[in-house]
């Protein structure tokens, strides 16, 4: 990747950290810390690696993501208002009666979203399906799976993951978003699934550990190309990315306050993104 | 509507007939996919090849989930299971995944209630049409016969929503002629009668027939419906016989909560009539050979001539 194509991710992915924070401050509360830690992957994947046409949603051989931790629908919300799929304002009706944005990800409601999520786990299925179809139809494009890691305790995770592996579906990318935490704290607290990349790899998985917040070890995860194994991408990442307050609150899974917090949230963003442009 | 129903046993085994009908489906229609979790063996499709064809190994929850996913993409997905396995088991991927996510999927439940005989009660579904019901937009089928198994596959195909479709392996006793067709919602008028309406589904249908002759020869009249689709419930149909017997009975091979007892006490709702119905008294499943399950859970002709000559006494 290029130095400019490099800091053009980065501004994207601030961009949707912002659109993120001003989605979820118009309601007052959301699922902020798991919608922070994926923005960087959003970034890259809207940004320079799927195939997609906002101006058609619908196109059969795009490529297809479904966001399984369906509770980090704000990001990519703001994701996908950022690349036209719908104008900015409608980040603002998030949950409001009636709307097109729900907490979980609606594909009937929300052009840009290839699958219905929100009960964690099934969204590996589904994934499943979206890519099985695409292979059964001969259509040269991918699915990418974003995964919570405490989703990962769901054992239909592992049924789908047993299941891609053994079906040699290289054109599914399993992404686990690893920010080591769930509501009710930390993961190796609750209820730890342990070493996930070793359990890919022992699923016949080609796994790899990318850092979650740099884009460019994220491109070169996300380009890669698969060959008899599908791939999974460990994603180191944190919580609550990119907003100081939100990283250093222990319960950030979802977080409620006045229109003051959000706005400072904002002015830090803004702030780094004042940075970047100068 | 031809009915040819005469008392004696189809030759046709219904696993035979998915086996064959899916095959036909699939050269058809090159969108169709069939999906099994390790049970090929009991649905008819054993040593059909090609890709689309997908064993999904002992996992029925994710290959709900992949049917939906599957239909997400432009194929028509059908997936089977045993009964329980294919309702409970998979319920929140079918509400979720298919249903509320809009996706299209057909579901085949085989061996529903009493027909899982020897498997016993760990594999015999009372409440799989009480899950069914309770999902908006679905349809849900208590397959009556040959014809009608047939007809409902090959119109699944292209229907919106989940579709379950309840219908044992072994065989059955023909009540339609072949070729027959059938609309979801619109219930069949077997016999005509205005001393009491039996309304039944599945296997209950035969014995519903049986009943129905037998207290003919007492001077009984009974009208006897198969309603089809156990959800949507041909209201007006079912409305309109109650109103011309004054009794009606419900037959079939599930808890009485939740599926077609239920469904024909809702649609009554406000009609002054007597009401009964044979059903599983909601209790658990146990194993045995199927004649003797039908005593007892008290599923045959004679219990239904039963309760129809108690509530006309």
């Amino acid at each position: 990747m290029t130095k400019e194509q490099v800091k053009k991710l980065q501004e994207f992915a601030l961009e949707i950290r912002i659109g993120t924070v001003e989605c979820i401050k118009s309601r007052g509360f959301g699922h902020v810390g798991g919608s922070l830690s994926v923005a960087d992957l959003l970034a890259v994947l809207y940004g320079e690696v799927m195939n997609v046409d906002p101006s058609n949603p619908k196109k059969e051989d795009r490529d297809k993501l479904v966001c399984s931790k369906g509770h980090a629908g704000p990001a990519v919300y703001a994701t996908l208002a950022l690349k036209g799929y719908f104008p900015y304002e409608k980040l603002f009706t998030l949950n409001q009666p009636g709307t097109d944005l729900p907490s979980h990800c609606d594909r009937k409601k929300t052009p840009g979203i290839d699958m219905t999520t929100g009960s964690l786990g099934q969204g590996t299925s589904t994934a499943v399906g979206l890519a099985l179809g695409d292979r059964l139809q001969g259509r040269d494009c991918r699915t990418f799976l974003i995964v919570g890691d405490g989703e990962a305790e769901e054992g239909q995770v592992w049924e789908a993951a047993m299941f891609t592996a053994a079906k040699k579906l290289t054109n599914l990318v399993w992404i686990i978003d690893w920010n080591k935490k769930q509501l009710d704290g930390y993961i190796k607290d609750v209820n730890d699934p342990g070493d996930y990349r070793a359990k890919f790899e022992a699923f016949g998985f080609d796994a790899v550990t990318v850092d979650g917040h740099d884009v460019e070890k994220l491109y070169e995860a996300l380009t890669k190309k698969a060959e008899d194994k599908p791939i999974a991408i460990i994603m180191d990442s944190v919580k609550g990315k990119g907003v100081t307050a939100v990283e250093q609150t222990m319960a950030n899974h979802s977080m409620k306050g006045g229109q003051e917090m959000f706005d400072g949230w904002l002015a830090e963003l803004r702030e780094k993104q004042a940075a970047m442009k100068a | 509507m031809e009915i040819v129903y005469n008392g004696n046993q189809d030759s046709r085994l219904y696993k035979a007939v998915i086996g064959e009908t899916i095959d036909a489906l699939m050269k058809e229609d090159e969108k169709v996919v069939w999906l099994d979790a390790d049970l090929r063996g009991c649905s008819g499709t054993a040593g059909k090849e090609g890709d689309r064809y997908i064993n999904c190994g002992i996992a029925e929850a994710n290959m709900i989930g992949i049917a939906a996913g599957l239909s997400a993409s432009g194929m028509k997905p059908y997936a089977h299971s045993f009964g329980p396995f294919a309702s409970r088991r998979a319920y929140d991927q079918a509400f979720l995944a298919a249903g509320y996510a809009g996706n299209a999927v057909t579901i085949i439940g085989t061996d529903p209630g009493i027909t899982a005989a020897f498997n016993g009660g760990t594999h015999m579904p009372f409440e799989d049409m009480a899950l069914y019901r309770a999902m908006p937009e679905a349809t849900v089928y208590d397959i009556t016969d040959v014809p009608m198994l047939i007809d409902t596959l090959k119109k699944a195909k292209d229907m919106p929503g989940v579709k379950y479709i309840r219908v044992p392996r072994a065989g059955s006793f023909q009540i339609y002629a072949d070729g027959s067709s059938f609309t979801p919602g619109k219930g069949v008028v077997l016999r005509e009668g205005t001393d009491a309406l039996i309304v039944a589904s599945g296997i209950m249908v035969k014995e519903a027939l049986e009943a129905a002759k037998a207290l003919a020869q007492e001077g009984i009249e009974c009208a006897v419906i198969d309603p089809i689709t156990v959800k949507p419930l041909d209201v007006d149909l079912v409305r309109e016989w109650a109103q011309k017997t004054g009794v009606v009975v419900t037959a079939e091979n599930h808890n009485r909560i939740g599926g077609l007892t239920s469904a024909v006490e809702d649609a009554l709702i406000g009609m002054p009539l007597k009401f009964g119905h044979v059903a599983v008294e909601d209790t658990w499943g146990e194993v045995g050979p199927l004649d003797y399950l039908r005593e007892r859970f008290d599923l045959t002709c004679d219990h239904i001539a039963r309760v129809v000559r108690e509530l006309r006494a």
